[in-house]
């Protein structure tokens, strides 16, 4: 067992850190500030190779494994959780079920436009009664010749009102219960498609969420993605990959946030020593930093097991729960060692703190991540 | 046509820095880059690179451990490494690298078409030499302290940035030119130069393969050849903190004039 990334890994590594430096960090807080999707970078995250990054070659990507990408969400998020949650949508949610599930025509048409195409991704199954139980989904899609008819809308989805290609789970038969959904590629020039309400939320401003309408919207016979029926089990498999790229996004904010505390604790001083120099302090570092040692390791043997192509359900399950915790458990104590000046936007900790609480809820909730393990212990 | 780009690995100042008891910089126990300069220079070779297709070699004199350095360049674009090596090779000065350094780039070759890059200088050493040295060595045209570089055929446009204005010159492939940061800015690698750069070819030149070359005195080489030596490395004191006087412009001046009065400068 080596412990160690690739020399591959660790350039990547470098390469991020860099990148997030000098070019994600000076704008994060005016982005969250004005809920600016952060286009120019997104732009860039294209350019670099980042975004689909682990398509193969051939249809435009570099053919990076889940690791890889799952250290380009860690490093963005670690000072922009907005710009790591839009690019783990992108890879995790989009490209990634097309890739695994597609047809060779839908590789071909599809995967050069989310790659070298600069097309934004985005991926489309929760509905207002629909949240954690998604199969009770109420979109529908039905055959009309040679198209599906889709009506319906879906909420909360990233990317939302910046996306071309979505991919999108609809009903095609409400008798068959889970087994009647099937999902689809559905670009937002097809006719019928809008977008509706842009959701103001509570953290990851710059993460552009919104909700997207279909009426009577017309999508070609040859968008199904995998076989009828087969798009619950489609959803429920891309989540599975999903998780990593959130437990990732969760580990950079618990990482941002360590490294925040610890220099502003080094330099401010109180009842004459730097607060970094009392035990409380240092002890509630210790336990920041345990945790994502044990999220980063949980993390990326989820990728890992992925990029291996065997079953890793629950390791993603429990990297996402864990990170997720982790993430506002220690934002939470970071803002602490910041006192008031914590709770200002004069400091990013309070930004750090809205963003970790998405992560305990999106892409299955932290309950949802229970469930999914204790599914998978043969209890 | 092909570019040969010169680039030193360096310790990052912007760390920590450690000096040894004989005041030398403790480098093994530095963080490195690649010297910032040296950058521009890679940047600008990758440009023209990107306009003409020419290949791209990153030239390197240093312990074995700078063939990482090389790696981070060829993922961000660069075609081939070479490693220059050698114990003997080690504690050169200007004089002996740019010894060295011309013999290795001699015998990847100059042809017609080909251009020579370097940074300016290196921050560790900040002298500006070895360009320049190289260049005479090498019997190139050089031009310093290049802003912008413009290639039209045969002819290479070069704004030179000067201390009181810039200096536009035109020379003839092949030459040496020194870059600075207003040059451009860096790359960043990409994930797919990332994986391409181990499968890249990167060539080790050592004493052996350079010890013959016609531009290489083995006398004058390394720690012993060199015939720069340092007498003494000192921090320098540092100033007294500075003292600002607020007001309108009079009040200020008579505030200046006394301080001056006082001190019997006036």
């Amino acid at each position: 067992m080596d412990f160690n990334l690739s020399r591959e890994h660790q350039l990547i590594r470098k390469m991020m850190a860099e990148f997030t430096e000098n070019e994600v960090k000076p704008i994060a807080a005016e982005t969250d500030l004005n809920s600016e999707y952060p286009r120019e970078n997104i732009e860039k995250l294209f350019d670099l190779g980042v975004m689909g990054m682990c398509v193969p070659k051939e249809y435009g990507g570099t053919g990076a494994d889940p690791l890889a990408s799952a250290i380009c969400i860690e490093e963005l998020s670690k000072q922009c959780a907005s710009t790591g949650d839009i690019v783990a949508t992108h890879n995790g949610l989009c490209c990634d079920p097309i890739l695994t599930h597609g047809t060779e025509e839908q590789k071909k048409k599809y995967l050069p436009m989310l790659t070298t195409g600069h097309k934004v991704g985005a991926f489309a199954l929760t509905e207002p009664n629909a949240g954690s139980d998604a199969s009770k989904g109420q979109t529908e899609a039905k055959l009309e010749g040679d198209h599906y008819v889709m009506n319906g809308s879906k909420i909360f989805i990233t990317n939302g009102y910046v996306a071309d290609v979505f991919v999108v789970f609809a009903m095609t038969d409400k008798s068959k219960g889970t087994k009647g959904i099937s999902a689809f590629i559905v670009e937002s020039s097809f006719p019928g498609f809008s977008v509706g309400k842009h959701e103001v939320k509570m953290g990851l401003h710059g993460s552009p969420t919104a909700e997207i309408v279909f009426t009577d919207c017309i999508v070609p016979k040859e968008n199904m993605l995998g076989r009828e029926g087969r798009g619950f089990p489609i959803a429920m498999q891309t989540l599975d990959g999903g998780r990593i790229g959130i437990a990732a996004q969760a580990l950079g904010i618990a990482e941002g946030a360590l490294n925040e505390a610890k220099e502003y604790t080094k330099g401010r001083v109180q009842f004459g020593k730097p607060i970094s120099k009392f035990q409380n302090t240092q002890f509630t570092f210790a336990d920041m930093e345990l945790g994502c040692e044990a999220g980063r390791l949980l993390t990326y043997q989820a990728a890992v097991l992925k990029g291996q192509g065997v079953r890793y359900t629950k390791e993603a399950a429990m990297a996402k729960l864990f990170c997720s915790e982790h993430a506002m458990k220690t934002t939470t104590k970071a803002l602490q060692m910041f006192g008031g000046y914590g709770y200002t936007k004069d400091y990013p900790m309070e930004r750090m703190m809205r963003d970790a609480k998405i992560t305990e809820i999106y892409e299955g909730t932290s309950e949802v991540q229970r469930i999914v393990i204790s599914a998978n212990m043969g209890l | 046509m092909k570019i040969i780009v010169c680039v030193k690995q360096v310790p990052d100042t912007s760390g920590k820095v450690a000096v040894n008891p004989d005041g030398t910089l403790n480098r093994a126990s530095m963080q490195t880059i690649t010297n910032p300069d040296d950058m521009n220079a890679v940047e600008a070779a990758l440009k023209l690179k990107d306009e003409t297709g020419c290949k791209v070699i990153v030239v390197t004199m240093g312990p074995p451990p700078a063939a990482s350095m090389l790696r981070e360049l060829m993922a961000m674009g660069a075609d081939e490494g070479v490693l220059v090596s050698a114990r003997e090779f080690g504690g050169s000065d200007t004089y002996a690298t740019s010894q060295i350094l011309a013999a290795a780039i001699d015998t990847i070759g100059v042809e017609k078409d080909d251009i020579v890059m370097c940074g300016r200088q290196a921050i560790d050493g900040d002298t500006a030499q070895v360009g320049p040295q190289m260049a005479e060595k090498l019997g190139l045209p050089q031009v310093t302290y290049a802003a912008d570089i413009h290639k039209d055929g045969e002819n290479i446009t070069v704004k030179r940035m000067l201390e009181d204005g810039y200096m536009t010159i035109k020379v003839q492939t092949p030459c040496l030119l020194t870059c600075i940061k207003e040059l451009n800015n860096p790359r960043y690698m990409s994930i797919g130069g990332i994986y391409a750069t181990y499968n890249k070819p990167l060539e080790t030149f050592d004493y052996e393969k350079l010890k013959d070359h016609r531009l290489i005195n083995v006398d004058t080489i390394g720690l012993k050849g060199s015939p720069t030596n340092i007498f003494k490395s000192f921090t320098p004191p540092q100033k007294g903190a500075g003292m600002m006087l607020e007001g309108d412009g009079k009040e200020t001046c008579e505030k200046l004039a006394s301080i001056l009065v006082n001190k019997h400068i006036i």
